[in-house]
């Protein structure tokens, strides 16, 4: 008597504008099958290294979140799929529920596994950034060609970085580069700077997903007591990330590199414009390597993703805060499997704009910037 | 328009505690069983259209002020699998916005026995009645 719940409920209230168009999910998250799924793309040295040791990350008990989620695996308690994989960890389910249900014409892969990019020993971290870079081809993109990897890296150790990158950007089967949004220093510092030279030299955007370990504070005075709080940490990163990356100069540098953050929100973005644009008018003697005001920068060089979409009482409110920061640079995502998964019809409900504009932001802005068909 | 009668299941169908998308009239239904009373509540959360028959039953978390909190009516909600958004099992409302509830649940006309503040959504509900050993559900 019991009905699969993947069948498909009764007809969804007419798709309006969605209707018969292949969104660009910008935000996927694989898991690994199983903990030992990654094992088998390492090679025996890293293997046994992990067998016995482990990894290190800038913070004790390895593996773990700063704050218990929302939900187990901070996955949608649907997502768990029934052959025992965990959320995101089996394909097959991932097709049925989200790719081939929601319409997914392209979805980018942002692999979470194990933070790379954060590993204390940075010959593991480039071994593990190797393996996750491999898993996503094999075991994702190989499989299902909607899905497009990401390449992760050492962002600590721009040589093992720039070597990935290297080795994995003229696939094309790769669309991106990852950072983790919380590094050593702000990511606009020169450290990090060998990285975007060789993400504007091979036309790779750089993806920045809000979350990383937990050894860094999600505020300045420290962790927040409720999970509440440190999703809302997430709108502070993003904006730390943009004002140290535009005021450090990158943009003047390297005025071809592109940025994608993911998951942080867009709402927060305008006002961000506004006092930096002030502040740069009186203190513009401090940095006079900035040729153009912070918005300038800030718009032609950072895309903002939808999930997890802004609600604010008004409908009209979400439209005209998206129209300042440009719905030319304002890409949907869905954040599969995470248990705050926004769907396609509710973002396009939302919205309520006019097809052309609804097409650009569900699939057009994604697919010129990643260059998909 | 008259109402009409669904049989949905059978009572064994659906043990104490649990719940199970039925369909009745071309719509899907999440039946839940508390403690040997059957309820129903359209199978679509009103936020995002999460299933709610996929969701975690769930009792209600309230506190008086910081640092005194209690778990309340243990098994009477249900948690939507997305978002987490809780609706009472018997009456199909939404706890998940204080804010807006009170003019939400007065332009409903649903009145509740729970002294707990209403939310302003509305999942659909059905009267569901025990006749024999079938769930009947009436539209």
């Amino acid at each position: 008597m019991s009905m699969d719940l993947l069948e498909p409920r009764e007809k969804r209230k007419p798709g309006g504008a969605l209707q018969g168009l292949g969104v660009v999910d910008c935000d996927i998250h694989p898991q690994f099958a199983t903990p030992g799924e990654i094992l088998t793309f390492l090679p025996e040295r890293w293997r046994d290294y992990v067998r016995t040791y482990g990894g290190f990350y800038r913070q004790p008990l390895a593996d773990t979140l700063s704050h218990p989620r929302m939900a187990p695996d901070v996955a949608r308690a649907d997502s768990w799929p029934p052959g025992g994989a965990p959320p995101g960890g089996d394909l097959a389910f991932m097709q049925r529920q989200h790719l081939d249900a929601n319409n997914v014409d392209h979805g980018m892969l942002m692999p979470l596994n194990r933070g790379p990019g954060n590993q204390r020993n940075l010959e593991y971290g480039a071994a593990l950034a190797t393996a996750v870079n491999d898993w996503q081809i094999a075991c994702w993109v190989e499989r299902d060609a909607r899905l497009h990897a990401s390449i992760v890296c050492t962002q600590e150790h721009p040589p093992f970085a720039i070597a990935e990158i290297e080795r994995c950007a003229k696939d094309p089967r790769f669309s991106q580069i990852m950072l983790p949004p919380k590094s050593l220093e702000p990511l606009g510092r020169r450290r990090y700077w060998p990285i975007f030279e060789a993400a504007e030299a091979f036309d790779l955007p750089i993806a920045l997903h809000v979350g990383g370990i937990n050894g860094y504070p999600a505020t300045g005075s420290g962790w927040p007591s409720y999970y509440i709080e440190e999703q809302h940490t997430n709108v502070q990163g993003m904006q730390g990330l943009i004002t140290s990356m535009v005021v450090e100069g990158v943009f003047e540098q390297f005025p071809g590199l592109r940025i994608v953050l993911v998951e942080g929100g867009v709402a927060w973005a305008p006002p961000l414009k506004w006092r930096l644009d002030k502040h740069w008018k009186r203190l513009k003697s401090e940095a006079p390597h900035l040729k153009r005001l912070p918005s300038e920068y800030i718009h032609d060089h950072f895309w903002f993703t939808t999930q997890p979409l802004d609600e604010p009482p008004e409908d009209s409110d979400l439209l005209e805060t998206f129209e300042q920061v440009g719905l030319d640079r304002i890409m949907f995502s869905t954040d599969y499997p995470h248990w705050d998964f926004d769907e396609p019809s509710f973002v396009a409900a939302k919205l309520r704009i006019g097809p052309e504009k609804l097409r650009a932001i569900m699939s057009g802005n994604a697919r010129e910037l990643y260059g998909l068909t | 328009m008259s109402k009409s009668r669904f049989v949905v299941a059978r009572t064994s169908d659906v043990a104490p505690g649990t719940s199970l998308r039925v369909n009745a009239g071309g719509r899907d239904i999440a039946l839940f069983n508390i403690a040997g009373a059957f309820f129903a509540l359209g199978d679509r959360c009103p936020h995002e259209s999460g299933s709610l028959c996929a969701g975690k039953i769930v009792g209600f978390a309230e506190a008086d002020e910081p640092g005194k909190y209690r778990l309340v009516r243990d098994g009477e909600f249900v948690r939507c699998p997305w978002h987490g958004w809780e609706f009472d099992i018997r009456t199909g409302k939404s706890w998940c916005d204080p804010e807006k509830s009170r003019v939400r649940a007065y332009q409903t006309g649903v009145t509740s026995g729970s002294d707990l503040v209403e939310g302003p959504y509305v999942a659909e509900t059905f009267k569901v009645s025990v006749e024999e050993n079938y769930v009947v559900v009436e539209i």
